[in-house]
């Protein structure tokens, strides 16, 4: 379909500077494997410090390009199943809010004054911008569904027979989970840390705060991933080419996330003081039930490939699997889907293992964390992410894809370098080899006295994973911006693959409406994180002062500095 | 509903049940999370106390960028247990090959118990990035043959 000068605007600039930064981002990704590995044993590189970097890694890898590119694809599927475009002026507010939002804390990190990594617990202080340049990112992002909302609901009348597509019901059960858990961070960040940060309060409650936090973290994750399966239920088949093998499995399994996406985040701190055990339990079992949508999805999907496969000739119980367009340059975005949904096997597996109490309890925060999670958000996350940036730009811009054999086969270097790399970090985080940590200087260093030679395989491994990556993700920023300055070859237009349904059930009115779904979320909310937050706030003593990170002395508050001038 | 559907939703519930199965089986029988005690300030007075031949106990304060002790001996079979907690930012408290894990946080006392029973070195990783010098934030406990005692 056609869209407007304005709309097309805005999704170049949604996908160009998120991607743009990502090359920061993705040179302190290879950055961290060469620190760890014990290539250089210093604090920094290039005027810039480990955990700078890492900062910036975190920051813009997970939550800018993330949320950038979860806005444009929203604008797009929108647009594209409604044949209306977003209100003008929300979505330029919600651009420039973002943006803005974007270079403050980027400000702040680039100038050292915010190494407080993109979980920022307190009472590690970062600078005040960086805080505030974090919630206008949030809050931008979330604009938009009200938009949305509003032309779903006008369609809905008018159309109160048809099912509402999938695609959309995607997109929605992804924004309102998001809108429900940035809620939590926004307190955070606007009433607890941005007047302690400031010096006007003296003190903040810590394990609130990082309560808060993980209120928003987890369903963070679910946030990165509706996009991609939006994309592997809606397109994935078409491309394949069959159909999905149930589309009432996937309106049952997008409901499911809007359940269980928020109420599991207290499983990020089981090994926190002050939140009693029975919370983390619940928590915890609640967290399996995330594993249900997963299950349905995996099936779905799976006998959808294998509809596709058996389409094409093939044979046998697992034949399908050698049918399928794997390098076909006309069908890349075939190529970055399986290879993301590849490593959410691995990935889905490790997280299995992080969800149970006792497993954490051997790898929580040990390098098997990063191993799990690269396997998800740097999986079919971020696969997903540029494989659809590149679509989306090239098909309303109306140009060819630069270098299509070699666009093709970047999804699997990527996937080879990921295994790589995280089979490493997982390795080293069965051996207690911690994350978020310059082991270069000490761990790695041969003339250290702490020096760990049990780490010095799994660190390497790492960095081979690393530089594979990074190799697959340089080739994809030629590719990607090798397309965007080439010339124009025919009118562009908004177009996405379209998915028909194998069993295309009727409209069962539970699965085609928010309301019963938003009033269970409710409860399970606050079945979950009443006694939590009641735990968080009552159980611990008195409060933490601010402090830097590079000083064990707490800065003085401004309240107690004019004391001692008097 | 397609029955290759019936079967998947047979199988997705045997497998859940045989997960949470082994959590609350495990939650028993091995280390359980650590426990939920009210804040007090005599745990940032950093010390190991014997109460008996075999039971120990350790205030463990964490602050930039070193673990008070930071060297803990006791004798093989010990049970120890470990109050944990910061004088300033996050840190992490992890104790290799015992699968000890806890934040140590301001304001707030952690608690688990460890038993030790094979004799050797115990590295105490701080875990949780706290600042410039996180990478050097290692402790131990020694446990030593009890012929010693």
């Amino acid at each position: 379909m056609q869209i407007s000068k304005s709309l097309k605007r805005l999704i170049y600039w949604e996908l160009g500077i998120p991607l743009t930064l990502l090359t920061i981002g993705i040179y302190h990704g290879l950055m961290q494997t060469i620190y760890r590995a014990g290539v250089i044993h210093q604090s920094s590189f290039a005027h810039l410090d480990y955990y700078q970097g890492l900062t910036l890694h975190g920051v813009i890898n997970a939550v800018v390009l993330t949320s950038f590119f979860a806005v444009a694809f929203g604008h797009a599927t929108i647009a594209f199943y409604f044949k209306r475009e977003p209100h003008k002026w929300v979505a330029w507010l919600s651009f420039w809010l973002m943006t803005v939002g974007t270079l403050m804390a980027a400000w702040a990190m680039l100038a050292g004054k915010a190494s407080v990594l993109y979980t920022f617990y307190p009472p590690l202080k970062a600078h005040p911008l960086f805080y505030l340049g974090a919630a206008l990112l949030i809050v931008g992002s979330w604009i938009p569904l009200f938009s949305w909302a509003n032309i779903y609901v006008k369609w809905k009348k008018e159309n109160p027979l048809v099912k509402t597509p999938l695609a959309v019901i995607g997109t929605l059960v992804n924004f309102t989970i998001w809108f429900v858990c940035t809620l939590a961070v926004a307190y955070e960040v606007l009433v607890l840390l941005l007047p302690w940060a400031m010096g006007w309060k003296a003190t903040v409650n810590v394990t609130l705060a990082r309560t808060l936090f993980w209120f928003f973290g987890h369903a963070l994750v679910y946030f990165w991933l509706l996009p991609a399966y939006t994309m592997y239920y809606t397109m994935l088949p078409k491309l394949a080419g069959g159909k999905l093998f149930s589309d009432l499995a996937g309106r049952i399994s997008l409901f499911l996330f809007l359940l269980f996406s928020v109420p599991v985040g207290v499983h990020h701190q089981f090994s926190d003081p002050s939140i009693p055990r029975g919370i983390k339990m619940f928590q915890g079992l609640l967290t399996f039930g995330v594993a249900i949508p997963s299950f349905i999805t995996a099936f779905t999907l799976a006998a959808s490939l294998e509809y596709a496969g058996k389409k094409r000739g093939s044979k046998g119980l697992l034949g399908f699997f050698g049918k399928l367009p794997y390098l076909d340059p006309n069908k890349y975005l075939f190529a970055y889907l399986i290879c993301g949904l590849i490593l959410f096997i691995f990935g889905g597996l490790t997280g299995i293992v992080n969800a149970s109490g006792q497993l954490n309890a051997v790898v929580h925060n040990t390098a098997w964390l990063p191993g799990h999670f690269h396997m998800t958000v740097a999986g079919p996350v971020f696969l997903s992410i540029i494989g659809m940036s590149l679509y989306l730009y090239s098909g309303i811009a109306g140009k060819k894809i630069f270098l299509p054999r070699v666009n093709v086969i970047i999804p699997y270097l990527w996937v080879i370098g990921i295994l790589i790399f995280s089979a490493g970090l997982s390795w080293g985080g069965l051996m207690g080899e911690p994350r978020r940590t310059n082991l270069g200087m000490s761990y790695l260093n041969p003339k250290n006295e702490l020096f760990t030679p049990e780490w010095v395989p799994t660190t390497m491994l790492a960095l081979c994973g690393g530089i594979i990556m990074t190799f697959a993700a340089l080739l994809f920023f030629i590719v990607f911006f090798g397309t965007m300055f080439s010339k124009k070859m025919q009118t562009g237009s908004l177009d996405l693959p379209v998915s028909e349904a194998l069993h295309d059930e009727r409209q069962i009115l539970l699965f085609d409406r928010f309301k019963p779904w938003l009033v269970i979320m409710g409860i399970l909310i606050l079945l979950a994180y009443v006694p939590a937050f009641y735990s968080a706030s009552n159980n611990p003593g008195p409060g933490a002062p601010a402090f830097t990170p590079d000083n064990p002395v707490p800065v003085q508050p401004a309240s107690q500095s004019n004391i001692y001038n008097q | 509903m397609d029955p290759y559907e019936r079967k998947i939703i047979l199988i997705t519930g045997a497998v859940l049940s045989l997960f949470i199965f082994s959590i609350l089986y495990a939650r028993n029988r091995n280390n359980d999370l650590p426990e939920c005690l009210p804040y007090n300030k005599a745990y940032l007075e950093p010390k190991i106390t014997r109460l008996d031949e075999k039971t120990y106990q350790v205030y463990m304060v964490a602050q930039m960028w070193q673990f008070q002790p930071a060297q803990i001996e006791v004798p093989v079979g010990s049970e120890v247990d470990f109050f944990v907690t910061s004088k300033d930012v996050v840190h992490g408290l992890h104790i290799n090959d015992k699968d000890v894990n806890m934040m140590a946080i301001y304001g707030n006392i952690n608690k688990t118990t460890v038993k030790f029973e094979k004799a050797g070195i115990y590295k105490i990783t701080c875990h949780e990035y706290c600042g410039i010098g996180h990478q050097s934030m290692q402790a131990e406990v020694i446990v030593n043959e009890s012929s010693k005692y």
